[in-house]
């Protein structure tokens, strides 16, 4: 156990030293800036007057080395300093923004995540059949797709609404299954494995390709207007309707993170199924789902600790974009906003927020894993 | 033999994949095993013998078939059987006990819990009873502690005790038949007699049958009733132990049994002076010592041979007279003059002196260059060589490892056999014209045939080039075939140095006894003689 | 019993493919799935629309031909945009400049990441602690939020963009490039160079880097995706390639507002985004597929 609590302490010790190094590297990026801030704020039109004015206001004139001290101490007192532009306290402005995010990224964490272990799961079970296939090429589209099209493309079905025909489009996908049906048929029949299966999902796509061309069937989508492309909310907006108005930030964000997590989830659970001790459990005659759950299960939480940790850092990063097409309150649309404006201390003060929550939560996964290692619970 | 048949296989057919291809690996195998006999299987690798033990279960690995032929255990067809069907017979009257027992068991879980596991799943007892039973037998093979050693979790017992204990965990249903897939490959020859005799005993004690997997006549001989040779998928030959071993009929089997019986060319009687002096040499990874004060001597033209089981430390030595751990203290001496401790600080000609051969030759070459540019690069860098006589030169030490140039000069290692690999590896190494040659664990990695073949082109080089050897290995058979002198080595220390003949012949340190006890023989009785012997 | 059985096995030559590499290519090519015969399709339309699109593209990049937000028509097949600039150019001119931006910035970090893993993985000691810490901390600051850091420090140009997003990246390369090299550098082949007194400059590109190449390639197709991603986000963001510049990315935003009448066109540079990655990502799944199933 001693071992244990050592191994852990450590991992935390790390993660404070991290952090304290992240703080310092995104403090002192902002010295490699050509000039200094007062020369960025004033712009072309600085005096040396003036110039020398706003230096001593910001306490420029201190070395970095005590500026950065003191950007600290203020830090852990939970003082962010200044906006550069409009000279409000950072923190007042981040506080309810972080909220908002952190609203939407848990949203869309507790559908994902379980949506994602369960595909994973599965998909590693049933591998190299059609449905790990199908789910391995739809989630490897939907990881390269850029999150502002998903988003989009929701928007455009869910909230702005335009009627369309489906026949087209369907007959062309109809057209692929087919090609792809058709090799799989002749490959079947030289191994002499043809399923009826095979014949009638043949025929169903003939079908639609062929509803393509002569349009029989009346296959149209009809709009649905149904939730606001817009995520307007206020600090007193109830909870119901914060729920409805970030439903499709969270679904753009589920969409691709699912994938994401569900093809890590794959990967490890493959792995672990392929190591000795489940070939042994199969040839003692154990049950499938037992050697899920009994034999790979207790072996899978750390890998599986790590990708729910990776996917909640990837929730971070992703809400800056979504935040963006949605016009979602959050932190990440100050931030864009921030370096825009290049207003620098708000810039600052929202990665060293990112940061944390990436660094932390790398950590804490890092945790889980140690304690949950077999070698470590029961040392020699 | 008047015991009923249990297992009947006809003409088993199994295909693997490679790439787009199914290629055959058992090419139509017959084969018939009786309730309580012991069946041996041996074979070199790729013969399929692991394979055909896995089929006799019914089971496949991933990425192969089985693509013809009968599997019939007691009667039921296994070929095509349901998954539930196969399960209800698997560990319930068909065991199975892997090679590693370290990677079979699941880190997650203690080992009776595993135990249980088997008896529970297929209601044959509950938890308290079928602890009871471990208790016994974890006793039967003779488990130290057999009452709270089940309470253990895999990574806290010794690869020895989890082999026997995995052999327990076979027997927990009672099987009729158990399939022992190369049981002591993985354990040094003391940890494997101990955990031969386990086996013997309560297979015997249980009558259960058994298929006993290995590439080891002599483990075979102990264990089994009767034999089957196999090669390249297919049945070489099926006798009574004791016929196989005294009158074998096919040549590929009497080519095995005659493996054992290469000697080196005797070596003149003079006293020549030493090349290498290793003098109370003391090495550490970080803090952990691992060479304590080890002093021994290579002779011109003589084979040292530092025997030892794992961790004894004789791949460090290694890396310390190379240079690649320079030692805390001691010094490595060449020809009366002392080697910088760090191969890094060493002069071209005494890097050019000292070469290596490796245990694995897979690794040993580097994937992408030619057989050329792998002998031409060290032939070039030490004998500054170019142009045609570089050509020349490369195309001599082909010939020198009897491999005809034209056909080798443009392979890529993935294009050689594993011997070819390994006589290119030994080819690169006289590229450097040295003095000493260190083979670490060279023919570990081959198969016998393969290996003996090594062994004798190392002898031929020895006497053509006058090469000092220092041969590392783990194998006292290698060792009685090559050696002038023999260190023997355990954790760190020198047990024992000198001559073979003295180290060879009684009174031996009880250690060199011990070490020279465990190796088995040829002869179906060496392990009931052994094991009276020890009491 | 055909085999001749004698202690001199070794000299017999194994039989060896004849087949050229390309013949062997063309063979697994043609049992490629079909999503790898349409991604090797629609990237070759990509990479023409790379090279000619002054010549394909019916009007000039950045010249205003008409109304603006013109519907789509026969001279027009996409409409115009806001300022009255044909979309259609305009989509293919974006294609040249986002992934020549996109491959020039993959380069860079996999030049400057590639060379420092396989040094740190070649000399270990002092430069790979140093080098592997500094990473850590690069790596414990999330991409995107790096990038947006340092393009507000900078400023937002093109050349910022590329060695920026070049710099978040390399420590990406690196962390693979060592790892793959690490698997490479155990060999008892780069020891017994290194034992042979052999230099580090030799041994790092004779053999280490010959035996990186095939992971490296794949991991190349992949960092690619992840940078045309990352810029295609920023310039959606208004902080990625500047205007007037054609880019799908910025086309999107400048765009955008036509969503809310149901016109799908600013769709369409997303989807050219969406098209081209999925493609990569297909071919890289299948390279990786094929090159595991020839170990075996």
């Amino acid at each position: 156990m001693n071992s244990l609590l050592r191994l852990a302490g450590t991992r935390l010790f790390y993660g404070i030293i991290t952090l304290v190094v992240v703080s310092i590297v995104i403090f002192f990026a902002v010295e490699l800036l050509p000039g200094d801030v007062a020369q960025q704020i004033l712009g072309r039109d600085a005096t040396p007057e003036t110039l020398a004015a706003l230096r001593e206001r910001l306490g420029l004139n201190d070395p970095a080395i005590l500026r950065y001290l003191s950007w600290l101490r203020g830090i852990v007192q939970g003082d962010l300093g200044a906006s550069l532009v409009t000279g409000q306290p950072i923190g007042d402005l981040v506080i309810g923004r972080l909220g908002n995010t952190l609203f939407l990224a848990a949203f869309a964490a507790i559908v994902a995540i379980p949506l994602a272990l369960f595909l994973g799961v599965m998909a590693a079970l049933y591998r190299d059949t059609w449905f790990d296939r199908t789910i391995n090429t739809v989630t490897l589209a939907a990881i390269s797709l850029p999150e502002f099209f998903i988003a989009y493309i929701l928007v455009l079905f869910f909230s702005i609404g335009f009627s369309f025909q489906m026949s087209g489009p369907l007959a062309v996908i109809a057209a692929f299954v087919l090609l792809a049906l058709l090799r799989g048929i002749l490959q079947a029949r030289k191994t002499g494995e043809t399923s009826g299966i095979q014949l009638v999902i043949a025929a169903v796509f003939l079908l639609i390709l062929l509803n393509g061309y002569f349009r029989f069937l009346p296959l149209t989508t009809e709009p649905m207007r149904v939730l606001p492309s817009l995520s307007r909310m206020s600090e007193d907006t109830d909870f119901g309707e914060r729920i409805f108005n970030s439903i499709l930030p969270m679904l753009t964000l589920v969409l691709v993170t699912t994938a994401y997590t569900m093809r890590m989830t794959r990967a490890n659970i493959v792995n672990i199924l392929a190591a000795p001790y489940i070939e042994m459990a199969t040839l003692k005659g154990v049950p499938p789902a037992r050697i899920i759950f009994w034999h790979a299960l207790p072996n899978a939480w750390a890998p599986i600790i790590n990708v729910v940790a990776l996917t909640l850092a990837y929730l971070i990063t992703g809400v800056v974009v979504v935040e963006a097409v949605f016009v979602y309150p959050g932190l990440g649309q100050l931030l864009v906003d921030s370096v825009a404006k290049r207003d620098i201390t708000m810039v600052q003060a929202c990665c060293l927020i990112f940061a944390a929550a990436y660094v932390l939560l790398n950590m804490m996964a890092d945790v889980f894993a140690i304690a949950t290692n077999p070698r470590l619970l029961h040392p020699k | 033999m008047a015991e009923p048949i249990l297992l009947e296989m006809r003409g088993v057919k199994i295909e693997g994949q490679t790439g787009p291809d199914w290629l055959p690996i058992i090419k139509g195998v017959d084969l018939t095993l009786r309730k309580g006999e012991v069946l041996g299987l041996i074979g070199e690798s790729g013969a399929g013998k692991s394979t055909l033990g896995l089929a006799a279960m019914g089971y496949k690995r991933g990425g192969c078939r089985i693509s013809g032929g009968s599997i019939k255990f007691d009667g039921q067809e296994l070929v095509g059987a349901t998954r539930n069907d196969l399960r209800a017979l698997r560990g319930r009257r068909i065991a199975y006990v892997a090679q590693s027992a370290a990677a079979s068991f699941n880190p997650a879980h203690n080992l009776i819990d595993q135990f249980s596991e088997g008896p529970m799943i297929h209601g044959l007892a509950d938890r308290s009873t079928s602890q009871a039973e471990a208790v016994a037998l974890y006793d039967a093979v003779q488990l130290p502690e057999p009452r709270t050693i089940g309470f253990r979790y895999p990574h806290q017992v010794s690869g020895g005790q989890l082999q026997r204990a995995m052999t327990a965990m076979a027997m927990a249903c009672k099987p009729d038949l158990i399939v022992f897939d190369e049981p002591t490959t993985a354990l040094d020859v003391t940890t494997q007699i101990e955990v031969l005799a386990a086996i013997r005993k309560a297979v015997s004690e249980l009558g259960t049958a058994a298929i006993y997997i290995t590439h080891d006549l002599a483990v075979v001989a102990q264990m089994a009733d009767r034999i089957m040779v196999l090669r390249y998928g297919n049945l070489v030959e099926e006798a009574d132990t004791r016929r196989m071993l005294s009158a074998p009929q096919e040549a590929y089997t009497k080519s095995l049994w005659s493996v054992r019986t290469f000697e080196a060319t005797p070596k003149p009687a003079s006293d020549p002076a030493p090349l290498l002096q290793v003098e109370n040499v003391t090495a550490a990874y970080g803090d952990l010592t691992v060479l304590h004060d080890i002093s021994t001597k290579v002779q011109t033209g003589r084979t040292v041979a530092v025997v030892g089981e794992s961790g004894s430390g004789k791949s460090t030595l290694a890396r310390a007279i190379t240079g690649l751990l320079p030692p805390k203290q001691g010094r490595i001496v060449m020809d009366g003059k002392a080697l910088a401790p760090d191969f890094r600080r060493r002069g071209k000609d005494d890097l050019r002196a000292i070469q290596m051969i490796y245990q694995i030759p897979d690794t040993a070459l580097n994937p992408r260059q030619t057989v050329a540019q792998i002998l031409a690069r060290p032939a070039r860098f030490f004998t500054g060589l170019s142009g045609k006589a570089l050509q020349d030169r490369v195309d001599d030490l082909l010939a020198l490892i009897d491999l005809e140039p034209g056909v080798f000069r443009s392979r890529l290692p993935g294009e050689l056999s594993g011997g070819q690999k390994q006589r290119i590896g030994i080819a690169r190494a006289l590229a450097a014209e040295p003095r000493l040659i260190i083979c670490d664990e060279v023919t570990s990695a081959l198969d016998q045939l393969v290996a003996e073949g090594i062994l004798r082109l190392l002898d031929r080089l020895q006497q053509e080039l006058d090469l000092s050897y220092l041969f590392i290995t783990h194998d006292l058979a290698t060792v009685r075939a090559v050696a002038d002198s023999v260190v023997v080595m355990q954790y760190g220390k020198v047990v024992e140095d000198g001559p073979k003949a003295q180290v060879f012949s009684p009174p031996h340190d009880p250690y060199t006894e011990l070490l020279l006890s465990s190796v088995p023989d040829m002869d179906p009785d060496w392990l009931t003689r052994t094991l009276e012997a020890r009491g | 019993m055909s085999d001749p059985i004698d202690t001199m096995v070794d000299q017999a030559p194994l039989p060896i493919d004849t087949e050229t590499k390309l013949r062997r290519f063309w063979r697994l090519l043609k049992a490629a799935p079909l999503s790898v015969w349409f991604s090797l399709v629609v990237l070759a339309c990509y990479a023409v629309l790379v090279v000619f699109a002054g010549v394909i593209a019916p009007f000039p990049e950045t010249e205003i031909v008409a109304g603006s937000f013109l519907p789509a028509s026969a001279e027009h097949p996409m409409g115009t945009d806001a300022l009255g600039r044909d979309f259609l150019s305009r989509m293919i001119y974006a294609a040249q400049n986002t992934v020549l931006i996109a491959i020039v910035t993959t380069l860079i970090s996999f030049t400057i990441g590639g060379f420092l893993g396989l040094l740190a993985a070649t000399l270990g000691g002092w430069l790979d602690q140093g080098l592997g810490r500094a990473v850590d901390v690069l790596m414990a600051i999330p991409p995107l939020i790096f990038a947006l850091l340092l393009l507000s420090i900078f400023g937002t140009s093109t050349l910022n963009l590329i060695l920026i997003i070049a710099l978040v990246d390399a420590t990406r390369v690196f962390r693979m490039a060592r790892a793959v090299a690490m698997g490479v550098v155990v060999m008892e082949y780069v020891e017994a160079a290194l034992l042979r007194g052999e230099g580090l400059l030799w041994t790092v590109t004779r053999e280490v880097l010959p035996n990186t190449i095939a992971p490296l390639m794949a991991e190349f197709g992949l960092r690619f995706c992840f940078v045309f991603l990352t810029i295609s986000a920023l310039s959606f963001l208004g902080l990625g390639i500047q205007p007037p510049a054609a880019d799908w990315g910025t086309m999107v935003r400048e765009n955008a507002a036509l969503i809310s009448f149901g016109e799908m066109t600013p769709l369409y540079p997303a989807a050219a985004i969406g098209l081209l990655t999925i493609c990569v990502n297909f071919i890289v799944d299948w390279l990786l597929k094929i090159s595991s199933g020839l170990k075996e």
